[in-house]
């Protein structure tokens, strides 16, 4: 056996990952983060020290097996590494490249209490990529049981709990409103960070375990959550439809053209393709100087495609400071590189025109921090008579969003009082045999937690539906009929949910 | 359940520039309501133009739309949308359904393109057992439509060109005001067409406090209330007119900022016009006279000021 790991026997630095050089991509969509090669992952798998308490685990929504994935990486027995991934995360690519890891698996792995953490989320992406180049795909046996299955919005919550009933037995299909598959993925995470080919890759998968993805389709509009389980068959429905609606600011001059939601800017360059404007039909707001108002993963977002589409200058607003930004340290870092200038602890004020219905210039004013608030960071409040105004003619609104109203005006489901739909732990709705999660219950988080919420509503569709949930390990009752009910372990949860009236 | 492959199953031309496209999508013809409106894309490259559902037909299984061809887009549906072909994509129905309320005398304005999508409204009040009064603005004679239509479900129809080649010569507005002098008791009017022409109407029926209902038609992208470009003024509020409209008490409706909100791309949306009508030139040898007549029609396209006359309809405004 293998000479027990130390903290002192690993490799001491973290195994940098290679990126194209800023001055070259500030003015191309590809990705920026080029991936671990087989000689990185090797080195930085060395760099796990398979400690028993395996904090990452628990660090992680899903749950993956993290020391697991990277002991086979370390043994190159990739597909093997593959397979455990796949165990828990259906979407191992665009994890490792868009969760953010240092809150999560790497916030809390032991190699880096005292040095820099194991790079989880590289050798989770070197995996998923490995994956779609070598075309390995994990379709396990699945006995089709007599379940239908609808799950409203094709984004990341919505795919994995797709995944998991999929891989149940029940026939699945996806309703997308928009006319491509991915939801956020698709029209929100650009290029640079989050490949198409990387999507569709990932939904090909989904297809392969005989889901089946309709787009064009308002769900809500087009057939209710009703209609679906009272007129066509469906047995469970799970709505993944993201928080959506954004929210601005209500300052004096919102409306004026040159102020727009970073979810339109992102859309229109992603989705449809306005960067290659004319030819897709879709146009544009280009800036030349851009003022983005946020400093969240889709205000980075908004700040490099500006970038990209040649804004002169960029401009971070944000009316917190540096430590209190909510987006990943590296989207940060690469907004920086690439010539983002910030300007933390300032406020807009009121946006300035010029006369033609279009933006001059904004008005903020300087911040500091008070007492902390309700979300536990300091409070931000303004430095009296600090106003300034300075010019820019695009101004980009990142700032979060509110609870899409669609499934609040179109079904009975119990809404709370942010209008984001009420579930319970299992995720159950207030209609029988209607699950949510994601935005659209949390408000606006992270992808990962999205496909977190999309497996565990599965779990509660599957106690839901009677089928024995396979990701639980069974134990056999130990005879004395404790623990059983009639004799069967409660642990099936084999007891389907009956709908009275 | 049948999804739809968005097959054009009639096609009807009205004048040069306005046609009606039927699109064969028996799901949609059964959920759709007054009021509402589809997303249409024309091809992979295109981009999602909001039109207002004209007419629905739930035995026949099919949406109707009216386009007035103005913008790239709308032109080349005009030029490539045949009977058999196919829309790439058509979701919808969005926005609330337009609420047929118990009003017991209503008038029903359409101005120009604005004249389709009133129709189901007036039908819809017609069934309420509404008296209905129908207002319908054209430039001349030969922009009529659909008049048969209104005919057969409106008690009276007051139509109105801006020469005076068909029914009474004048504005909307006009028609407006001979509905109200003979009807001292119209509880409600509900208008649809460009923005100046539902802002005249609000003003027309502001001082005699007659609830007034208008259809809005910002920029929209997905139609979804995902990116707040469709962002509206209603009296002290911003609303997005595609979950939360499209109709909204015209008399709360700041349609200065909804006209200035309107002109956001129209700077692109001429580009991409003539690069379009450049390509068309130069690759398909379309009859030279067509073209001209397109040329024509883009070149004497009528300034801001005067759309009142003619109700222009939802132009580069919706991004068509």
């Amino acid at each position: 056996m293998a000479k027990k790991k130390t903290i002192r026997s690993i490799p001491q630095e973290r195994t940098p990952m290679r990126e194209q050089d800023p001055q070259v991509r500030a003015k191309n969509f590809e990705e920026v983060a080029c991936g671990y090669s087989l000689e990185d992952a090797l080195r930085e798998s060395e760099r796990c020290l398979m400690c028993p308490d395996e904090p990452c685990i628990a660090g992680c929504p899903v749950g993956i097996n993290i020391p697991g994935f990277i002991q086979k990486i370390n043994e190159k027995n990739f597909r093997g590494a593959y397979d455990i991934l796949t165990d828990t995360n259906l979407l191992p690519s665009i994890c490792g490249r868009v969760c953010p890891q240092e809150n999560q698996c790497e916030g809390v792995c032991t190699v880096g209490d005292s040095l820099e953490a194991v790079a989880i989320g590289r050798l989770e992406r070197f995996v998923g990529d490995a994956a779609i180049k070598e075309g390995w795909v994990n379709i396990p046996y699945i006995e089709p049981n007599r379940f239908k299955v609808g799950i409203v919005g094709s984004g990341p919550a919505g795919m994995a709990c797709a995944a998991d009933m999929a891989k149940a037995g029940c026939d699945v299909t996806v309703y997308e409103a928009f006319h491509q598959p991915g939801g956020v993925l698709r029209y929100g995470i650009p290029d640079f960070r989050l490949p198409n080919a990387v999507i569709d890759a990932e939904i090909d998968n989904l297809k392969k375990f005989g889901v089946k993805f309709e787009c064009n389709t308002l769900v809500g509009r087009l057939f209710t959550i009703e209609q679906m389980i009272d007129e066509m068959g469906f047995h469970a429905v799970f709505v993944g439809v993201g928080a959506g609606y954004p929210t601005m600011l209500n300052i004096p001059g919102d409306s004026l053209n040159g102020v727009l939601s970073a979810n339109e800017l992102l859309t229109r360059c992603n989705l449809m393709r306005a960067r290659d404007f004319p030819n897709f039909d879709t146009p544009l707001p280009i800036g030349r100087r851009v003022a983005v108002v946020g400093a969240g993963n889709t205000a980075m977002d908004a700040m490099r495609v500006s970038i990209r589409l040649g804004a002169e200058k960029v401009y971070c607003i944000y009316r917190r400071s540096r430590t209190e930004a909510p987006a990943r340290a590296e989207e940060v870092h690469h907004a920086e590189q690439e010539g983002v200038e910030f300007h933390w602890l300032t406020n807009p004020v009121s946006v300035l025109d010029d006369g033609k219905g279009s933006v001059r210039g904004m008005r903020c004013v300087r911040m500091e921090l008070g007492e902390p608030d309700d979300s536990g960071r300091r409070r931000p409040v303004p430095v009296a008579g600090s106003e300034f105004d300075f010019e820019t003619d695009l101004i980009v609104y990142a700032i979060g969003t509110n609870a899409n109203p669609i499934m609040g005006q179109t079904s009975k489901l119990k809404l709370n009082k942010w209008g984001y739909i009420g579930a319970d732990e299992n995720l159950a709705t207030s209609v029988a045999g209607v699950f949510a999660g994601g935005d659209i219950v949390t408000g606006a988080a992270t992808v990962i937690e999205a496909m977190g919420a999309g497996r565990k509503a599965a779990r509660g569709m599957k106690a839901y539906l009677g089928i024995r949930d396979v990701g639980l390990p069974y134990i056999s009752g130990d005879g004395t009929g404790a623990g059983t009910l009639f004799g069967i372990d409660t642990r099936e949860r084999n007891f389907a949910r009956v709908r009275v009236a | 359940m049948e999804m739809s492959n968005f097959e054009i199953v009639a096609r009807e031309d009205f004048s040069d520039v306005t046609y009606l496209l039927e699109v064969r999508h028996p799901l949609m013809a059964k959920a759709a309501k007054p009021g509402q409106f589809v997303i249409v894309m024309l091809n992979e490259q295109g981009e999602r133009i909001p039109l207002t559902i004209a007419d629905f037909d739930r035995k026949r299984g099919t949406i109707t739309l009216v386009i007035q061809a103005v913008g790239k887009t709308t032109k080349q549906m005009q030029q490539e949308c045949r009977v058999g072909t196919h829309l790439y994509g058509m979701v919808g129905p969005m926005g609330i359904p337009s609420p047929i309320s118990h009003a017991k005398k209503v008038v029903c304005v359409g101005g120009g393109l604005g004249v389709a999508p009133i129709y189901p409204q007036a039908r819809g009040f017609k069934e309420s057992g509404a008296y209905v009064i129908a207002i319908l603005g054209f430039r001349n004679k030969d922009l009529v439509f659909w008049e048969d239509r209104f005919r057969d479900c409106c008690d009276e129809l007051i139509l109105c060109t801006n020469d005076g080649s068909a029914g009474m010569k004048g504005m909307i507005t006009d028609g407006i005001k001979v509905a109200l002098a003979g009807h001292p008791d119209i509880d409600e009017v509900v208008a649809i067409g460009p923005p100046v022409m539902m802002k005249a109407c609000a003003d027309a029926t502001r001082a005699a406090k007659i609830k007034t209902m208008v259809s809005v038609n910002p920029i929209m992208v997905d139609g979804t209330g995902m990116c707040g470009g469709c962002r509206v003024k209603v009296g002290d509020q911003v609303k997005f007119a595609c979950v939360d409209g499209p109709d909204f008490d015209g008399h709360l409706v700041d349609f200065d900022d909804l006209m200035s909100r309107l002109q956001r791309y129209a700077k692109d949306e001429k580009a991409a016009h003539e690069r379009w009508s450049e390509s068309c030139r130069m690759t398909k040898q379309v009859g030279a006279s067509a073209l001209d007549a397109l040329g024509a029609l883009a070149r004497g396209r009528a300034p801001q000021s005067e759309l009142l006359e003619l109700p222009d309809p939802f132009e580069d405004a919706r991004g068509g």
